[in-house]
């Protein structure tokens, strides 16, 4: 079992004749996704350097695949509309990798992605991945493990891309499989958040326990924490960045800033130790403290 | 990105907002003709990004011309230091000579993204003139808001709710404060602000509201859009160093610390600054090289690092995913050959192309380069190199 993805989601992406989208998929194709075509206005009637049949729009890409889920790597000036073309084309997931997009053009695609029951995961975010099953991102597919039956696995959720690489690899190394990872993206106004993730994990049960890789800036995690305390049966593991971040200063990530005395490390992991959440102090720790609460 | 108060002004005098009468000025000789043309009684103001101007004294009310000359030339002719400019201070080029007004009361208004709710907010308190997370904090009570539809706007129903929360009830000034709502909301839209501030809006004695000063911050993924907003870009205001990244697709910020550091992704680069602080070092900055990493790219971070005089040691954490480690390897080789260095590089690779990486770095066998099997050991020797 897993969240979102499985090995039977049927995937196109819009902006696969991009240097970025070609690229990505090919990667998403050879870890065994199952693509089955792309968008790209103009080039409909042709096919992709994977030989996938290209289309105009996406709602002829969906008439004509039956696709589940559509992966965008279209520029951030038209990355909004992109995900709202998806949903009305009745896509039930979209992910959206895109970094930059304007955070009005989020508030406007978001509530339209509500209206239509689309979810959304990003933007600028690595994506999400059920190992061994389906991979619809950036992420490198090669550091994850398969859950395994008959022993424990982990679903991780992060705002980051790389320090979510960092835990996936810590935790593989220690032989401990990943139901479904999910990075949720840095941008301030965004798609599936904490909280609905982590009801799904609490559901899945090929998840034993929960990664929510967290960092400064907004009250996201302290939303997490406080549905953790209610609603989260299983262990949850915390990291959060930016502790030696000083305020006022977007730390690479739109959302990652300190201002007006929110947003700040301290604030998240006080949250977190009130949820009863595993904080490791360090980066370096998060496998060990994941293997301690499996009991591994 | 931010504008200069002055800026701010105008775009909200275009969109409606009732301002005083001002100039801005370069020299002590303009000052002065503005004084003429404004006269009686002005506001001198520095025009510069950071604040704590009051207290440092690079706001100053002036009754005369000779005042006026005074506040002038100590402001073009002195750096302002302030809490928030460090204690080298920053030049002042510019001056806003406003006409001053009698205040009766002073309230806040602004618009800004509520991330929680994702929407925009509009935040009104009659306590103004202070700063706002004061009043947040001693008294919540006295911050009303209202959320907006992404499609509507300000609702008629909700600008009437926050005008009688700033306690206004004569009918002009309650058809000014609602100009003044409506124009805050029409430049947050406008313009792709994250903030839009007027802090203080004030009554004047004689009946009058006007908006007395203005921030904006503006979200940088939308200044595309807004060539208004390029040409208001002041590179003057920002760290040179930040600057050279930015034109290199880098993401630095510069900081205290002696530890240098050279980071892909921006969680993990916070991370290795929260790693290094764990093992007892002080980051000297953050840098991200983003996920499209070229050698050219990362050459210029190294070069970027090693300009700050304070840096000791380097730490370059990588875990390639989309950037490749062997990339990294060999900027790292070809900045050796180019730059030198004359401080330890303590480099952690993992991830794609890891193998060929480490290959390429032995074969060179570059002396300062400080090999680190994982996070720990790297930022602990990391820490050791500068101890």
């Amino acid at each position: 079992m897993s969240i979102l993805v499985n090995s039977e989601t049927l995937v196109i992406c819009q902006g696969i004749t991009g240097k970025a989208g070609a690229f990505h998929v090919a990667n998403c194709i050879d870890y065994g996704t199952k693509f089955v075509g792309g968008v790209s206005p103009g080039k409909g009637g042709t096919r992709s350097e994977h030989d996938l049949p290209v289309f105009d729009t996406c709602h002829d890409a969906v008439i004509a695949t039956g696709a589940d889920a559509s992966v965008i790597f279209v520029p951030a000036p038209f990355a909004a509309d992109a995900a709202m073309e998806a949903a009305d084309a009745g896509i039930s997931l979209v992910i959206l990798i895109t970094e930059g997009v304007p955070t009005l053009d989020m508030v406007r695609a978001r509530k339209y992605l509500d209206d239509k029951g689309t979810l959304l995961i990003g933007p600028n975010c690595p994506g999400v991945i059920t190992p061994g099953e389906c991979k619809i991102g950036i992420m490198p597919g090669y550091i994850h493990k398969k859950a395994e039956e008959g022993s424990k696995n982990v679903g991780i959720i992060s705002r980051s891309g790389t320090l979510t690489y960092e835990a996936v690899w810590q935790c593989s190394t220690r032989g401990i499989g990943q139901s479904t990872c999910v990075g949720i993206g840095g941008d301030p106004v965004k798609g599936l958040n904490y909280n609905e993730l982590l009801a799904m994990y609490e559901e899945d049960p090929a998840t034993d326990a929960i990664v929510l890789i967290g960092e400064i800036g907004g009250t996201d995690e302290e939303h997490a924490a406080d549905f953790i305390k209610h609603h989260v049966t299983k262990p949850v593991v915390s990291f959060i960045a930016g502790q030696t971040a000083p305020p006022g200063k977007r730390m690479g990530h739109a959302g990652a800033i300190i201002s007006g005395g929110e947003g700040t490390a301290a604030s998240k992991i006080e949250a977190f130790n009130k949820a009863d959440v595993t904080v490791a102090a360090s980066p370096a720790d998060i496998g060990a403290e994941v293997a301690n609460v499996l009991g591994i | 990105m931010k504008v200069h108060e002055y800026q701010a002004r105008e775009l909200l005098e275009e969109c409606g907002a009732p301002v005083p009468p001002s100039k801005v000025v370069e020299t002590v000789d303009q000052a002065l003709s503005a004084y003429d043309e404004i006269g009686q009684m002005v506001v001198v103001k520095a025009q510069v990004f950071a604040g704590g101007r009051g207290k440092a004294g690079f706001v100053k009310l002036c009754n005369n011309r000779d005042e006026v000359k005074t506040a002038a030339e100590f402001m073009l002719g002195n750096r302002m230091v302030s809490k928030q400019t460090g204690p080298e201070g920053i030049a002042v080029k510019k001056l806003l000579i406003a006409s001053a007004v009698d205040i009766e009361s002073e309230y806040y208004v602004a618009v800004v993204l509520d991330r929680t709710k994702r929407c925009p907010v509009v935040m009104v308190s009659r306590e103004g003139g202070v700063e706002i997370e004061e009043v947040a904090e001693k008294n919540p009570d006295a911050i009303v808001k209202q959320w907006l539809d992404p499609h509507l706007g300000l609702v008629n129903f909700q600008a009437a709710r926050l005008v009688s929360a700033l306690g206004l009830k004569e009918k002009s000034q309650v058809k000014s404060a609602t100009k003044v709502l409506r124009a805050l909301v029409d430049v947050f839209y406008k313009y792709d602000c994250a903030l839009a501030e007027i802090n203080p809006l004030v009554l004047t004695r004689g009946g009058d509201i006007l908006a007395i000063d203005a921030k904006m911050n503006f979200d940088d993924n939308a200044t595309f859009r807004h060539k208004r907003l390029q040409e208001m870009f002041d590179p003057s205001e920002e760290n040179p160093a930040e600057l050279r990244a930015k034109e290199h697709d880098l993401t630095y910020i510069a900081l205290d610390g002696n530890i240098g550091c050279l980071v892909n992704g921006a969680g993990l680069a916070m991370s290795t600054m929260d790693i290094i602080k764990l093992h007892g070092g002080e980051p000297a900055n953050f840098l991200d090289v983003g996920g499209s990493v070229t050698k050219e790219g990362a050459i210029e971070a190294f070069r970027i690092i090693l300009s700050d005089e304070k840096v000791r040691g380097v730490l370059v954490n990588i875990f390639g995913g989309i950037a490749k480690c062997d990339t990294i390897a060999e900027a790292l080789i070809a900045a050796a050959n180019e730059i030198g260095f004359k401080i330890p590089v303590v480099v952690r690779l993992e991830g794609t192309n890891v193998e060929r990486a480490r290959e390429l770095l032995k074969e060179a066998n570059i002396d300062a380069l400080i090999p680190a099997d994982d996070l720990t050991d790297a930022a602990k020797k990391a820490c050791a190199q500068v101890a």
